[in-house]
């Protein structure tokens, strides 16, 4: 199904923003201004923006510590969520909980998290109640193909498929789990989406560096799950840009891996030239994007650094009592 | 004598305990680094590099990288525990014994009593454990008292590299199930480590860090340099300190504690995890029941606050026992009445 020429544009702008907010990240990181640990998403956009572009806020997401293009692609506000990695006080998360643990429930974005595999259960039992409220609405639960190994992730799958819950995994396969490689540490021949088919729910596997491959893919299997036939996975092949955490040496890469997939495996560059081949949209058209998007990342930083401090007082706010 | 830091003294136990005993093995996610990449095993070791070459020395069937599944390295551990092996397993961080709690709590740590003595678990399960780097609540946590409130398990806190090489030969050669924690922010620290090859520090003895008659501070890890830094600080003004490094927390060395408050009449524990049914609590228990006629004033404990660790400098280090906070709980102790 061919996208409007504002549907094309918000995609690309939603990418882009991503792109742009890990790239300015990695730069800041390096000042030492930002503390904690940082997972950056760069060069998986297309995986959450190709699913998020068919949800609206009732439909819920779960996220991993690679998270920042979840909340951005679902509708976490940039100026809120790079305070709550500067720390600040006006943070999504009032400076709380930092990057890998990113939430807004108010956009369906159930959290970022720390605990690799911790968020298929959780997306089941959002399932379950999206299942009972029956408005067709569904769960998606982002996991890494490190966190497909974990028991949590093959325990919710099973119970998503006996309980028919409109629960969606979504694998992203970026071959590395930290610093081992998807060959070694998936037993299934490097195939993720053979163990959800395994668990008796209906499968597909795309391109994940390419938009367009995400999109189609997703809409055949939101229309499949919103459709009452119970949960979906689908595997996106992809690649991340970075190093695992920024500070990794990355010694586990092949020699020029990162030239490589940055020039092949780009899927900014894709999109771009998909659309411009098409006449879609012209390159005017992105650049006026690019720009717009770098104004906001730079007006977004700009904010964060300025943001209010949290004090020692707010160590004790949100608990129900104090000891 | 050799100098080393603290995870030096991690790794060079482990290759000292497994050339000594083949039955010694180690597990853990990323343990041996770059399994399956184009960059080639070892290409990164684990990320507090306490595994660093091991694989080159032992070999793949001793040095075991495991899959991102906690449940079941803790499970493996103690399945090649009870078949005569002496599993050596990282969970990398101490807050992922929430993933695996079930294979440590209802299995390896109760295997010996619930089959009647009559089995082994000599597994040892290393984690880091410890704030300080802004990495939030599920990355940052101390869980020595959840782990010492469970009958069975052994709880070791090394606090110097010499303590890491005598406790971990200790806890590797010990024929029970025994959780070593081992503080992020003491990997770096340098010290002073034995040579020789038999060098163990038995379970259960705690060090005398510092001597004072005054006030008796208890702590471990990371917080035990807190203590020194505040006892030597009260030493000029002449009060005296003794600082117990309770090395570990099970078996608990109750006497060094209660001969130590004999003397001073004041007790302060220090300690990083939140205050309730915590160990703070269990050893201000223990010497309100059992020194009572001793005491000056009433035992005290610093201990961070009844909630998750915040993300945010400023919030963390909020958060954290602080040496201010322990030298202002010492002049509460001794301005008492
Ligand atoms: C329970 C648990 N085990 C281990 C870790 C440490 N860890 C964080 S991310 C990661 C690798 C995850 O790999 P993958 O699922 O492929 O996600 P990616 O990093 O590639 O996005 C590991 C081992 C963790 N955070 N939680
Ligand atoms: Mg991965």
């Amino acid at each position: 199904m061919q996208l409007s020429r504002e549907a094309l544009l918000r995609a690309y702008r939603q990418m882009k923003v991503i792109r742009e907010f890990e790239e300015r990240l990695h730069v800041e990181i390096m000042t030492g201004e930002i503390a904690g640990f940082t997972h950056l998403y760069s060069g998986q956009e297309a995986v959450a923006v190709g699913v998020c572009e068919h949800l609206d806020t009732d439909d819920k997401i779960i996220s991993t510590h690679r998270g920042h293009g979840h909340c951005l692609a679902k509708g976490c506000a940039v100026d809120a969520m790079m305070k709550e990695i500067w720390g600040s006080r006006d943070g999504l998360c009032k400076g709380k909980g930092g990057s890998m643990h990113i939430a807004d429930v108010d956009v369906g974005m159930l959290g970022a998290n720390g605990i690799v595999g911790a968020g298929a259960p959780i997306a089941v039992g959002a399932a379950l109640a999206a299942k009972l409220d029956g408005k067709g609405k569904v769960s998606i639960t982002f996991s890494g193909d490190g966190a497909c190994n974990q028991g949590t992730t093959f325990e919710a799958m099973n119970f998503a498929v006996v309980t028919q819950a409109p629960c969606i995994f979504v694998f992203e396969n970026n071959h590395y789990s930290e610093h081992t490689g998807v060959e070694y540490a998936v037993g299934t021949q490097q195939d993720i989406a053979s163990r959800a088919e395994a668990f008796g729910m209906k499968v597909w596997r795309a391109d994940g560096t390419d938009f367009f491959a995400v999109h189609d893919t997703m809409r055949e299997v939101l229309d499949h799950v919103r459709a009452g036939n119970g949960p979906a996975a689908v595997e996106f092949d992809t690649e991340r840009f970075f190093g695992h955490f920024e500070g990794d040496p990355q010694r586990y890469r092949g020699e020029g891996e990162l030239d490589r997939i940055r020039a092949t495996r780009d899927c900014l560059k894709k999109f771009r030239e998909s659309v411009t081949a098409a006449k879609l949209l012209t390159d005017a058209d992105l650049d006026a994007v690019d720009t717009d998007a770098l104004d906001a990342i730079e007006a977004a930083v700009a904010a964060a650094r300025a943001a209010a401090r949290p004090t020692a007082e707010d160590v004790l706010a949100d608990v129900y009592i104090a000891y | 004598m050799a100098q080393m830091m603290y995870r030096e003294a991690v790794v060079s136990t482990i290759a000292e305990e497994m050339a000594r005993d083949p039955n010694v093995v180690v597990l853990g996610e990323d343990v041996v680094g770059g399994m399956g990449t184009p960059g080639g095993p070892e290409a990164i070791g684990g990320i507090w590099s306490t595994s660093t070459g091991l694989f080159g020395q032992f070999g793949k069937d001793r040095v075991i990288d495991t899959p991102i599944s906690e449940s079941a390295i803790v499970g493996a551990a103690s399945g090649l525990a009870l078949a005569g092996k002496r599993p050596v397993a990282e969970l990398m961080f101490a807050d992922f014994i929430g993933v695996s709690l079930d294979q440590i709590w209802n299995q390896m740590g109760k295997f010996r009593y619930m089959f009647g003595g009559k089995s082994k678990c000599p597994a040892v399960l290393r984690m880091a454990y410890g704030a300080g780097y802004n990495a939030a609540a599920q990355h940052s946590q101390s869980v020595h008292q959840i782990l010492t409130g469970m009958p069975g398990l052994k709880v070791v806190i090394p606090t110097t590299p010499a303590d890491v090489k005598g406790l971990l030969r200790t806890a590797i050669r010990d024929d029970d199930p025994v959780i070593f924690l081992e503080h992020k922010a003491l990997y770096g620290v340098t010290g002073e480590v034995p040579d020789d090859p038999d060098f163990m520090i038995p379970f259960g003895h705690a060090r005398l860090s510092r001597a004072g008659q005054d006030v008796t501070i208890v702590s471990s890890g990371l917080l035990l340099g807190f203590c020194e830094a505040v006892a030597d600080k009260l030493a000029a003004e002449g009060i005296g300190c003794d600082v117990i490094d309770l090395r570990t927390t099970s078996p608990l060395d109750e006497e060094a504690i209660l001969d130590s408050v004999e003397v001073t009449g004041r007790l302060l524990v220090v300690d990083e995890a939140p205050p309730r049914c915590s160990l703070a609590g269990d050893i201000c228990a223990l010497v309100a029941s059992k020194a009572f006629a001793s005491l000056k004033a009433p035992p005290q404990a610093v201990t961070p606050p009844h909630t998750p660790i915040p993300f945010a400098r400023e919030l963390e280090s909020a958060y954290l026992p602080s040496t201010d906070k322990i030298e202002a709980a010492v002049r509460k102790l001794l301005a008492w009445r």
